[in-house]
């Protein structure tokens, strides 16, 4: 990689220990996917929950606190994705001491170099969305592929170390999506009705992402002929991501650049309610007792709060199973203030902040409460979950709460 | 004579080990019992079996970011591969990789890597050189 003076002084460790080691780190990435140079970035977003990042994880970023502060402090501002624990509601979900301790540890790291802890994969939706072309460190999959599609912006999947590098340097790696000649239509399909909830169009996400498989295929998407909204997109973007690694898709008269096909144009796949009705299918269990419904993965705007918070009013959910919402802190607090948590509590629910319910110790909440039935309205969840031990269904939100109150999946 | 495959220059040091072989994807939180140290996803072809210490040869790598930690936190624990050779892997595999000191190569001269190498082989995976040498199979 070709460097300026300034980055060959910090490989150098003349800007201190912090900084050699994140630019080394960058380099390292950056060599092995041929990147030419750094591009600067204006914003840095650090995934790191404190099941990924264990005591060694936890210690490391010690080790990088302790440093003087003008070594430490991250050069733009540097966001974090879902923690693994909110302190108000832990104890109720089975989560123990122990993990409580390591994460207050790891907050008090992230804040000493100047991370503000939004704890949200949201962040597009609820703290600044990046403009058309911004330059960006984003670590969240998710936040990548609603950031680089709707939006224009221009991001790889930075993981939490490439992530906090990116925050402490001010750069990233040219590789990948910063680059126009990545941008450019792999893979084309077509929609040939409108998927009816954020669940279907999770599964068009799916769908999509399992067929194309990898980070560098770019999906462009037609049939779309009605405006899905923003959570439409942020359940299609993360199942996406989640099924097939994708970080860009493009949507005619949506998203928002202009769709160049790479190469010869070749058919388009075609999805439509077979499709989607196959999808759900997987992962059917009617009349199982349910465990557990989770709204989340990812986190969930206010007018999905909202939502949930009517589809509960004047009912109970069942005694043996727990419905739990995660959302940003920021959606939490209006949420508080505008009465929506209090109606999800009251009919039994747990609304819960600045978590996501996959990076908060799943398996050991599972053997703690006994769960293994899970629901949700996420496709995202469902392609996850599976790993730690859970047997999940996904169906509308409507049919999550539904099947909440019977205590059995309907 | 070794079968050496050459592929792109990786991350990591120089290892040697056994092969673990399937055509499939990777994500150590989606794939993997990291206390365990086995694969625990009901539909992935390596279910079941342990990880540790064996060079993984699979596809591609799929999903969320947490493996640029968790390669790191394996290791900690020493419950972790001893070599990534995959066809593609995502920039998440190899800051990692990176991260963890992990070695980790992809994108192959011959083709599949996943058909060229079977489970048991025994491998010298070299990142600085871009090759991966089969050094012994049982027929």
């Amino acid at each position: 990689m070709r460097l300026n003076d300034e980055e060959r002084a910090m490989l150098a460790g003349e800007l201190g220990e912090v900084r050699r080691w994140a630019l080394a780190h960058q380099v390292a990435v950056g060599e092995f996917f041929d990147a030419a140079d750094f591009v600067p970035v204006s914003q840095a977003h650090v995934m790191a929950d404190t099941e990924s990042l264990g005591e060694a994880g936890v210690r490391f970023l010690e080790q990088l606190a302790a440093a003087p502060q003008a070594e430490r402090r991250v050069r733009v501002p540097t966001i974090t994705d879902p923690r693994g624990i909110d302190f108000a509601v832990y104890r109720r979900l089975g989560q123990s001491e122990r993990m409580a301790a390591l994460e207050r540890r790891a907050i008090d790291a992230l804040r000493a170099f100047g991370a503000l802890m939004t704890d949200t994969c949201i962040n597009y939706q609820t703290i600044m969305a990046p403009l058309r072309g911004e330059h960006l460190a984003y670590g969240d999959t998710g936040v990548v592929i609603y950031s680089n599609s709707v939006l224009g912006a221009r991001s790889n999947f930075e993981g939490g170390p490439s992530a906090l590098a990116a925050g402490l340097t001010a750069r990233a790696p040219r590789y990948g999506y910063h680059l126009d000649e990545r941008r450019r239509a792999t893979r084309r399909f077509r929609l040939s009705g409108p998927p009816r909830d954020l669940a279907e169009w999770g599964a068009v996400g799916g769908i999509v992402g399992e067929a194309c498989g990898s980070y560098w295929e770019v999906p462009l998407v037609e049939g779309v002929e009605t405006i899905p909204g923003s959570d439409a997109l942020k359940h299609f973007g993360t199942a996406a991501a989640s099924f097939g690694s994708v970080a860009l898709f493009h949507m005619p008269r949506i998203t928002a650049e202009d769709a160049v096909v790479a190469g010869p144009s070749a058919e388009a796949v075609q999805i439509g309610r077979a499709e989607i009705d196959a999808f759900l299918a997987r992962y059917a269990a009617p009349g199982d007792k349910l465990d557990l419904v989770v709204f989340g993965a990812p986190q969930l705007s206010l007018f999905e709060v909202e939502a949930v918070a009517q589809a509960l009013d004047g009912r109970r959910i069942h005694a043996d199973t727990t419905l739990l919402v995660t959302t940003s802190p920021e959606i939490k607090h209006a949420a508080d203030r505008m009465g929506l948590t209090q109606r999800v509590e009251a009919a039994g629910g747990v609304v819960a902040q600045g978590i996501c319910f996959y990076q908060s110790y799943a398996r050991e909440m599972a053997e703690a409460n006994g769960w293994t039935r899970l629901m949700t309205n996420s496709a995202k969840l469902v392609n996850i979950i599976g790993g730690y031990g859970y047997r999940p269904t996904l169906a509308s939100l409507g049919r999550c709460v539904d099947s909440a109150v019977a205590g059995r999946v309907l | 004579m070794p079968v050496v495959l050459r592929c792109h220059k990786g991350i990591g040091p120089a290892v040697v080990g056994t092969a673990l072989v399937a055509h499939d994807n990777f994500s150590a939180r989606y794939d993997l019992d990291r206390v365990k140290g086995v694969f625990s996803r009901p539909g992935h072809k390596l279910a079941g079996e342990s990880y540790v210490d064996r060079i993984l040869v699979l596809d591609n790598a799929k999903g969320g970011v947490a493996t640029a930690w968790m390669l790191h936190e394996m290791r900690a624990r020493t419950i972790v591969p001893r070599a990534l050779v995959f066809n593609r892997v995502n920039p998440i595999l190899a800051q990692g990789a990176a991260f963890g000191d992990v070695a980790l190569v992809e994108r192959f001269a011959d083709g599949d890597v996943t058909r060229l190498i079977r489970t048991g082989d025994e491998l010298r995976v070299d990142p600085a050189a871009g090759l991966v040498e089969i050094l012994s199979r049982d027929r």
